[in-house]
């Protein structure tokens, strides 16, 4: 009696340690992402110049943007064409943020401190609450998403994107100087002061390779283990067939909604990172349809569901124009050409549903019921 | 569930593919100036729906650069324009001058004409110590960003107080009532409105209505009408020339007679081209008119007229300008230094351009007066200029 107790006190303690050790180990990818970050931000710039680490930059915004679109677009099966809207939402929240933050705590909307000095927090601070405003925004717009389906809803997420960009048209001027600012009364600050049709100058541009690749870094982290956990084939089951789905117990509207607010959430971070990079300003024509379109397109193209075929659709067509430039006015008809080119080629997308690993793995291994993601 | 089955041929494939496209993605043009050629950037909307803005004033600076390399360069060597398309994007804006700037190395940049793009680029250069001269953007913000940011053209409070002045004091016009009809989703077209409502107010007038529309709506007949009901002397309209030819054609029907004006985002050849008659009567505020006599206008309007096989508008002129300001400035400052080129461009004074003289103020924006062209018969007709 007294051995089999002892034993199973072992067991759970074996159990506990494993616990822990999993979840240190699960840490892992976010530490290397982080260290990659660090390293990217200190020697890149350096190494290819600042050109090359601009793109570099817009890549890693770009990516962002297209794999959190995937958990809706490509995971959960609801064509959303409204995520320019989500992380232009998310950008305006960051720029007021950090911009008449910085006024209150600075006085002056400048730049703060250096690499990971005060002013870099407020930024990365200003981004989360960016996300999680869009992330609201996302949940509203997922309610009418539980009746419609297909090309109702993508009506109803286009909507979405013009509903904020025509709002942020008839917003106010921004207010450049400090002392106006602090003596400003409410009737000044509503409409919000952000700028108008002109856009949002003069925010300080704290976007870096670091923050940009940390948030990427975390964004696929999070959409990874989302693929592989109940909760992600939950969505996977959804785009499938939704009837199957409820008939399993699956709760099709809850996992929408989350699809939705968490595809949101992200691209409002990715805004943020958006509007305080430099030589960008934000301005409201970014959450109109053409920009949306971009990251449905990489989507697409990357394959329905697969985070590494997003991720490098998203590499690809960021790259791409910039490449072409020396066909100068042509180049835009070359890469709409090589769009069409690759559809054909690839109709399921560069990757179809798999990971980019799956294609290397022999047939034996991707079995292995260990292996989740190879058999989607 | 399905799993994957490739042979081991189709694996070499996969392979192959990927890093070809790595290898797309990693190459680019070399660019970079050689030691006998002078590099000038330009970023401007050469697609897009702006694209003619682009594409204008991308010729008239390569009139001027062709001009200048004929008659032996600029400091013994050729000069060669680098021309990028931003799309109208502010972001794509940003990456190209970045281009231009860290990685091909010009000696200064011209862009851009939007002034939104302008204020996207403008940083870049300011950090970079390149100077950065904007042909035609009139937001008064853009030569705010630092010193090395200048402009050739007017801006926004000194077109909208021409305006503001011609509608009140103009013989036949001599407006009180003024209705305001402003593309809201432009920047120009709001900055330009507010600039022009606060001068009319000032000078007397007053303001009977303002009413708003997108770029590229069709149908205005709910503005006009209510325009119509407020009974005004003139319609001010600060957009461009694809909407404002669209929106005198709804009025005429409508029975809205009043001349309409507008600032220079109406020039262009397409105006009359869109709406006829029905803007015979109105006018608008320009850089330049191509009936002035004087001979340097005229021998530029020859030259581009056969050159591109239309007649140049006020942004190929601007762009023409532009340039041989840079020029100009370049040749005294004596080398390709950035800060020395701006310090001369800050120098300029009574430059004679196709676009009027030119002279730079301290706050790095050109002093120059503007002229008020009057359409007739689907043609712009030079009526008077109002110096500054």
């Amino acid at each position: 009696m007294v051995g089999t107790v002892s034993l199973s006190t072992k067991n759970r303690e074996q159990k506990s340690e494993l616990r822990t050790g999993n979840a240190l180990l699960g840490l892992l990818p976010i530490a290397a992402g982080l260290g990659i970050a660090t390293l990217m931000h200190f020697f890149l710039p350096g190494l290819i110049g600042q050109f090359y680490a601009r793109i570099v930059t817009d890549i890693g915004i770009t990516i962002v943007l297209a794999v959190s679109l995937n958990i809706v677009n490509g995971m959960t099966g609801q064509f959303s064409i409204g995520h320019a809207g989500f992380m232009t939402l998310g950008g305006y929240t960051a720029a007021t943020i950090t911009y008449y933050g910085s006024m209150f705590l600075w006085d002056s909307a400048g730049k703060h401190g250096g690499f990971l000095g005060s002013g870099e927090w407020l930024f990365i601070a200003s981004c989360v609450a960016g996300g999680l405003f869009a992330a609201f925004a996302g949940y509203i717009v997922g309610l009418p998403s539980l009746r419609l389906r297909g090309d109702y809803l993508a009506i109803v997420t286009l909507g979405f994107g013009e509903i904020v960009r025509v709002i942020l048209q008839q917003t106010g001027k921004t207010i450049d100087d400090v002392e106006d600012f602090k003596n400003a009364g409410w009737a000044q600050l509503i409409p919000p002061p952000v700028g108008g049709a002109v856009g949002f100058d003069g925010v300080p541009k704290y976007t870096n390779l670091f923050w940009v690749y940390a948030v990427l870094t975390i964004t696929i982290v999070v959409a990874y283990r989302l693929k592989g956990s109940s909760l992600g084939r939950a969505m996977i089951s959804v785009r499938e067939d939704e009837i199957a789905a409820q008939a399993m117990g699956v709760n099709i509207s809850r996992q929408k909604v989350l699809a939705f607010v968490m595809a949101a959430f992200f691209a409002g971070v990715a805004g943020g990172l958006f509007a305080h990079e430099r030589g960008v300003i934000i301005s409201p024509k970014d959450a109109g349809f053409q920009r949306s379109f971009d990251y449905v397109i990489m989507t697409v193209l990357g394959g329905r569901g697969s985070i590494t075929g997003v991720t490098l659709a998203a590499v690809l067509l960021t790259a791409l124009p910039e490449m072409l430039r020396d066909f100068e006015q042509y180049r835009l008809i070359v890469y709409a050409l090589l769009l069409i080119f690759m559809m054909l080629v690839r109709p399921q997308g560069l990757l179809g549903i798999h990971e980019i690993w799956n294609f290397w793995q022999r047939p034996k291994s991707s079995v292995k019921s260990a292996s989740p993601e190879a058999q989607v | 569930m399905k799993s994957l089955n490739f042979d081991f041929l189709q694996r070499i494939k996969i392979t192959g593919l990927l890093t070809l496209a790595s290898l797309v993605v990693l190459s680019g043009c070399q660019g970079g100036g050689g030691e006998d050629e002078i590099l000038i950037g330009h970023f401007g909307s050469m697609t897009g729906s702006e694209a003619t803005f682009g594409t204008s004033t991308d010729h008239g600076i390569k009139m001027a650069v062709e001009e200048l390399n004929a008659s032996g360069g600029l400091l013994g060597k050729k000069v060669r324009l680098i021309t990028y398309d931003d799309k109208g994007d502010a972001r794509e804006a940003g990456t190209a001058v970045t281009r231009l700037v860290t990685k091909d190395g010009v000696a200064a940049v011209i862009g851009e004409v939007a002034s939104g793009l302008s204020l996207a680029g403008a940083p870049i250069c300011q950090e970079n110590s390149v100077p950065m001269v904007s042909p035609s953007s009139t937001n008064p913000k853009v030569t705010k960003i630092g010193d090395m940011i200048f402009r050739v053209c007017f801006i926004d409070p000194f077109q909208g107080t021409v305006c503001a002045k011609f509608a009140r004091e103009h013989e036949g016009l001599t407006a009180s009532k003024a209705a305001i009809l402003t593309d809201q989703a432009s920047p120009y077209s709001v900055g330009l409105q507010e600039e022009f409502e606060k001068a009319f107010v000032a000078m007397g007038g007053t303001v009977v209505t303002k009413q708003t529309y997108q770029a590229g709506d069709q149908d205005f007949s709910a503005q006009l009408t209510s325009i119509r009901g407020s009974e005004p002397d003139v319609v001010f309209i600060p957009g461009y020339y694809t909407d404002a030819g669209n929106i005198a054609l709804q009025a005429r029907k409508l029975g809205l007679t009043v001349p309409l004006l507008g600032g220079d985002g109406w020039d262009s050849v397409k105006l009359g081209e869109i709406a006829g008659e029905a803007m015979d009567g109105c006018f608008y505020s320009n850089h330049y008119s191509q009936d002035d006599p004087a001979p340097r206008v005229q021998e530029f309007i020859k030259k581009y007229t056969e050159l591109h096989k239309q007649t140049p508008d006020a942004l190929a002129a601007l762009g023409y300008d532009t340039a041989r300001v840079v020029f100009e400035a370049i040749q005294r400052a004596g080398s390709t230094d950035g800060p020395a080129i701006a310090a001369e461009l800050a120098k300029t004074k009574d430059f004679d351009g196709v676009t009027g003289k030119i002279s730079i103020d301290a706050e790095r924006n050109a002093i120059k007066p503007a002229v008020i062209l009057e359409m007739q018969g689907g043609k712009p007709k030079f009526v008077t200029t109002i110096a500054p």
